[in-house]
This record gives C-alpha cells, sequence and structure tokens, in this order.
C-alpha cells in the first residue's frame, strides 16, 4: 500500500453523526413525537413523584365523605368507599405505566429471542416458532389475557405476565420478518463474504438494523398493554386488593352509579385516554424517525 | 460455410498465453427451486440462473462477463465466492476444489477472494462506521488487531482515496461513489487474490464511473489482483476486461479476447448487443442500422430447447429457421483462437456473407419495429464513449 490513491471528496470535519442522534434530531422535529412524548413524560413525573402530589391516601377513605362531586378539597370528587380520586388516579399511574413497562420489556425479550432464533436459524426451528406463533395468534388478546390470568391467579404481576405472553407472538413475528429480510441484504452478505459467522453475523450485522421496527412496536404496545390491563381490573381481574388504584377496576367500580355521578368515571376514563394517546403519538413519531426510507 | 473450423474442444477455451488458472468452474449450475404447498413444501421446478458455465480466469486477468439483467451473471459471481451454493458442477480455486470446503477451511478460503458489490447504498452496514467495518475481517481472520488493526485500516482508507476522518464516519454521510470506495477497501482489508466485482459502477454517475475503474485498474497493479469484472454496460467491460464472456439465460454464449469482440463477434446475441451500443455522433448514429431482439427474454425456470437462443434469434431467421437450433444445444466451440461461440452457425458470421446477413437482419427488424408488435432492444445496455464500427454500413462513415 505504497501509493495512496487521491483523495476524493471531503466530508465536514464536525462531529460524526451516528443513527441514533440522527433520528433523535428527527424526533425533536417532529409533532407527534413531541406532543406523544410530553404526555407519556407527564405521567411518568406523576407516577415517580405520586406520594409527593397526592393528597391522601388512595386506599383509606372515610365514608362520612364518600360520593362528593369535584370540590375544592377532592379535585376529581370521592367515590362511594370516600377515598380521594384525584389521589387514586395518581397513584394509579404507577401501577398502570408498571404493568406497560413490565409487559412490554418481557414480551421483547421472549418474542424477540424466539423472532431471532426463527430468523437466524431457519428450517424446522423456523416452522415449530412460527406455527407456535400463528396459533397464539389466532386467538383474540384480550380472550388470551383473560385466559392466562385465570390460570396464573390474580395480580399485578401476572397481569403483566398475561400482557406479555400476548405480546410475545406479535415480536417475534416481527423481528423473523427483519431478519429474513435483512440475510439477503448486500451488507450482511458482504459480510458473509469477508468471513463473519454465526452469533457475530447476527448481532453486530443483523440485529442492530432489524431493531427499529421492534422498538416502534414496543412503545404501540405499551399503549395496548395499558388498555389490556385497564380491560383486565375493570373485567375483575385486576389486583384482588379491592382497594388498589388501578385505573380499570376504578372505571368498573364507578359503573353502576354513572347515573348519579359521571364524574366518577370520566377522571379515570381521561387517564386511560390520555396516557393510550401518548404512547401511540410517541411511538408513530418514533416510526418516522427511524424510517430509513425516510432519512434525508 | 464449411464446417472444416468446426472443431469441439473439450476443455474450456484456454487464454492466450495459458498456465494454470487462478480460478476454473467445470459445468458450475446454480439452480433456485421453485417450491408449492404451505407444509408440504413440494417442488415444481427451478430457476436456472447458471446453468453449466465452464470459465477459467487466469491470475492477473480481468475476465468481463457481461448480459442482459437476469441472465445469471452475479449468480455465478457468488456461486464462485461460495455465497450461493452450487446445484452441480465443481469451482477450482489455485487448484483447490471450493465447492467441497465448508467451516474453516472456507473461512480461510474467503481471505483469497473477495466481492464487491453493485450497490452501495446497500453493501454498507448503516450501523457500522467505516472504521470497524473495516477493522471486522482482519480481527475475523486474525490479521491484525489493536494498533496494528488501526493502522491497516488507516491505509486502506488512504489507499482506496478516502479522506482520513473516514474512519469514525458512517455511511450514510458518503456520497455514492465515496461509499463504493469504502466498499472497495472492505474487499481489500484481507489482502485477497482474486476479486469478483458484481457491477461494481452500474449504480454511479458515468464520471464517477470512470474514477472507480481507474481505482480497481490501479489496485490490479499494485497488489497483483484478479479480476471477475460483471457488468452490462459493453464499454465500462470493453476498458477493462482482457476477455470477455457473454452470457445468455444462465449460459456463457460467446467468450474471447475483448478487442476481437467488439471487432468481429461471432454470436448472433453478442452482435445484437454490439449493434445496439449507440455511437455519440448523430451523423452516423441515424443513418446506422441497429439490429433490434424482438421479444422478453425467456423465462429461465423454462428455457427455451435447443439453443436458448433460437427464440429471439435475426441469424436463424436469416438462414430460414433451420431445424437444428431447437433440436440440438450448441457447445462453446474454438472457432479462433481463444475464442469460442456457442452456435452452430457462427461460420456464417466468419465469411464474406457476414455483412449481408447482418445488414439484411438489421433491415429487417428495422422496419419490423413499426409492427403493432412492441421490439423490444438489449436492455440495460448504456451509451458508451467511443464509437463502434460493427454494422458494415458504419464501417465506411468514420
Amino acid at each position: 500500500m505504497t501509493t495512496p490513491a487521491a483523495t476524493v471528496g471531503t466530508i465536514p470535519e464536525d462531529r460524526p453523526v451516528g443513527l441514533w442522534t440522527d433520528a433523535l434530531r428527527r424526533m425533536r422535529h417532529s409533532p407527534a413525537a413531541l406532543i406523544g412524548g410530553t404526555i407519556v413524560g407527564f405521567f411518568v413525573l406523576i407516577a415517580v413523584f405520586a406520594p409527593f402530589l397526592a393528597p391522601y391516601d388512595p386506599r383509606i377513605g372515610s365514608l362520612a365523605e364518600s360520593y362528593l362531586p369535584p370540590n375544592a378539597e377532592h379535585w376529581f370528587g370521592t367515590n362511594v368507599q370516600g377515598q380521594d380520586v384525584f389521589s387514586r388516579i395518581i397513584f394509579g399511574s404507577r401501577l398502570t405505566l408498571g404493568i406497560a413497562v413490565l409487559s412490554v420489556v418481557l414480551g421483547v425479550a421472549v418474542g424477540a429471542t424466539l423472532g431471532s432464533v426463527a430468523g437466524y436459524f431457519r428450517g424446522w426451528v423456523d416452522a415449530l416458532i412460527m406455527r407456535s406463533v400463528d396459533i397464539m395468534l389466532s386467538i383474540p388478546g384480550l380472550l388470551f389475557a383473560i385466559a392466562v390470568v385465570s390460570w396464573l391467579g390474580r395480580g399485578i404481576i401476572q397481569i403483566a405476565v398475561a400482557i406479555a405472553i400476548v405480546n410475545v407472538p406479535i415480536f417475534a413475528r416481527l423481528l423473523r420478518g427483519s431478519l429474513l429480510s435483512l440475510r439477503d441484504a448486500d451488507y450482511v452478505v458482504a459480510a458473509r463474504s469477508v468471513g463473519v459467522r454465526g452469533p457475530a453475523l447476527l448481532l453486530r450485522h443483523m440485529l442492530p438494523n432489524a431493531i427499529g421496527p421492534l422498538i416502534v412496536q414496543a412503545t404501540l404496545a405499551l399503549a395496548t398493554a395499558v388498555v389490556d390491563a385497564a380491560a383486565l381490573g375493570f373485567l375483575g381481574l385486576g389486583p384482588p386488593d379491592p382497594r388498589t388504584p388501578e385505573w380499570g377496576m376504578m372505571l368498573s367500580d364507578t359503573y353502576r352509579y354513572l347515573n348519579d355521578a359521571v364524574y366518577l368515571a370520566f377522571f379515570p376514563g381521561v387517564a386511560i385516554v390520555l396516557s393510550v394517546l401518548g404512547f401511540n403519538l410517541l411511538g408513530d413519531g418514533m416510526r418516522e424517525a427511524l424510517d430509513p426510507r425516510l432519512r434525508r | 460455410m464449411t464446417t472444416a473450423t468446426e472443431a469441439p474442444v473439450a476443455a474450456p477455451i484456454q487464454a492466450p498465453g495459458g498456465g494454470e488458472p487462478l480460478l476454473r468452474t467445470e459445468g458450475l449450475r446454480v439452480h433456485f427451486p421453485i417450491t408449492q404447498g404451505l407444509i408440504l413444501e413440494r417442488r415444481v421446478g427451478a430457476v436456472r440462473a447458471v446453468d453449466g458455465v465452464s470459465l477459467e480466469v487466469h491470475r492477473g486477468e480481468t475476465l468481463g462477463l457481461v448480459g442482459e439483467s437476469g441472465c445469471g451473471k452475479s449468480t455465478f459471481a457468488r456461486a464462485v465466492i461460495r455465497l450461493v451454493d452450487a446445484t452441480e458442477g465443481r469451482i477450482f480455486f489455485d487448484g483447490t476444489d471450493v465447492t467441497a470446503l465448508s467451516g474453516d477451511g472456507l473461512r480461510r478460503m474467503r481471505r483469497r477472494m473477495q466481492m464487491i458489490f453493485q450497490d452501495p447504498y446497500a453493501s454498507l452496514n448503516p450501523r457500522m462506521t467505516i472504521g470497524s467495518m473495516l477493522a471486522e475481517p482482519l480481527s475475523v481472520h486474525g490479521i491484525a488487531s489493536g494498533a496494528e488493526a488501526r493502522h491497516r485500516v488507516e491505509r486502506l482508507i488512504e489507499t482506496v482515496g478516502l479522506p482520513r476522518n473516514a474512519v469514525n464516519r458512517y455511511p450514510h454521510e458518503f456520497s455514492g461513489g465515496q461509499r463504493q470506495r469504502a466498499g472497495i477497501a472492505r474487499a481489500l482489508a484481507v489482502q485477497p487474490e482474486f476479486i469478483a466485482a458484481d457491477e461494481a459502477v452500474s449504480a454511479l454517475d458515468v464520471s464517477i464511473q470512470a474514477q472507480i475503474i481507474n481505482l480497481l485498474a490501479d489496485l490490479q497493479r499494485e497488489f497483483d489482483l484478479t479480476f471477475l469484472f460483471i457488468a452490462h454496460d459493453l464499454s465500462v467491460v470493453r476498458h477493462i476486461s482482457d476477455r470477455i464472456a457473454v452470457m445468455y439465460l444462465g449460459e456463457v454464449v460467446e467468450l474471447s479476447p475483448s478487442k476481437q469482440l467488439y471487432d468481429q463477434p461471432l454470436h448472433p446475441y453478442t452482435v445484437a448487443l454490439v449493434s445496439a451500443v449507440p455511437i455519440p455522433d448523430p451523423k452516423v448514429e441515424t443513418r446506422r442500422k441497429r439490429m433490434i431482439l424482438r421479444g422478453d427474454v425467456p423465462s429461465p425456470a423454462n428455457p427455451p430447447s435447443g439453443c436458448r437462443f433460437h427464440t429471439r434469434c435475426w441469424l436463424r431467421r436469416e438462414l430460414g429457421d433451420p431445424e437444428r437450433c431447437v433440436v440440438e444445444t450448441p457447445e462453446l466451440r474454438q472457432l479462433r483462437p481463444g475464442h469460442g461461440v456457442a452456435c452452430h452457425f457462427a461460420e456464417e458470421l466468419m465469411g464474406e456473407r457476414r455483412g449481408q446477413l447482418t445488414t439484411a437482419a438489421a433491415d429487417h427488424s428495422d422496419a419490423r419495429t413499426t409492427d403493432d408488435e412492441e421490439a423490444v432492444g438489449p436492455t440495460d445496455i448504456e451509451p458508451p464513449p467511443d464509437p463502434l464500427d460493427l454494422l458494415p454500413g458504419d464501417a465506411t462513415q468514420h
């Protein structure tokens, strides 16, 4: 290597721009991502600082004060047991976000592993995994979650696991699809031709490029997890302690009194809708930012 | 014409100069199965991407490989590098049968043969910096690590003419030409002897194409490389190749030293290809006649019987549709030293009747282009930089 070719063209001397940095920069310019991120951030803050924000203990009510409409002391009113709805919603965000995050983390971990194995090894392993996935996907998600909760028993962890199990086939199928298309991508073939094999090929060349859609799907899955958790709570499959401030349980506690006290259903409903909207907007924004076809 | 010159050769056509070739394929076939059924996949046929190719590439030589899209030239290159498995036939690299290799043997062989890819936008991992991409082959093969690897990466980047600060950059920060240089650097990283360049310049601007071709030529001289240069652009191939093989539907139909192939192609398909190359002289261009191939390229899943080109062959039409073309598969016959042709009637194009035949065919095909049936010219052929005097009508005009 004695005679270097003439250098062609230059590239600006500033800091190299990685793909994630670039995606983040694009997200800052996307209204959907900004609004979604703000809403999600808002709920995260509430969940973290719940003990400082809530004026009352969410589990303790005084029957003397039951059934109060919104007023200066109880901003969102009180329920039948006289518990402060405002405090319950604030503490409920912890449960909801916790279940959502836990279920998605579990779902991604298991689903991505199965998807990688199927997409990388193919053959009968792939056939086995994907047919199981097909069977799981043929069962309606909520019904499946109900079945799992009644099998595992009621409880917060059980709910998260149930929702995670519902999510597993979605992530498995998504990642497998990305990996299959990446197997024949020129840069993967090129890596093979310079001698890269096995786990290195999967971990360095394929997974990093398949992860974008997975992240988007995970964000959107957070939104469905919130709804599913609320639905399980509403259907009476929430945590066994009836005092637990879970948004779905709060809804189901109050629907009998809907004619007299709309506000009881209104506030948990708004909380659910807002958090779902936040995660959805954030997911859409991320999709735009991470989509390679939309890159400048 | 006589059949006296017809002397079928068993061995692949030798390059003038001979010697033990660096790369030799024997009856290489790559068939992709077509399957049907969801659970029990039945094999219902095969796409015969490469169907019996025997070629030799000699040390230090550049063998050009041309043909229409889908004729199997890329698949051939990938099979040689063992990126797709050969269905049949053997590949010898420096005397070793590559098709028999696996595991570490294959990995070691990959140090010696590399590939440059067509699309510089698809061939670089978008999540890896150029530096780590170039360092990877070094560590995979245990060539160098640490400071030594960094030093080598820097020299590679210099060798292909990329700016020094490219090391920490991601592919999307580069232009197409720069990316292709990065791809070339990756191929050079393991210090190979043989490089298959699969349409290495087709995706680039014409001005950048020249830069990259010159770079490849420089590298060949400096590192004593052997090239298999695949392209659909005849002028590019002619510029860089010592010999050229023309492929049609998975078979080599003509193999010849580069100049001879342009001056006097002997396979009717090559004649049509060369005649379709535009000439950058408007006077010549308007007056000369082109030979237009009619019809689509037949499906490689169901190639025509006999000579695969007979469905579109102008020479066969001029000769009154002889039955032999449909019935008998032509062998690659050596008609001139180092010049092989797979056509039963190639001798017709060697003597004085050549001018008569080509002119007549060009007349016919030009006249017929006005028919309702749409004429399909050879696809993918791009304008070359200089004129070619092939059809007799042209020869007198410049």
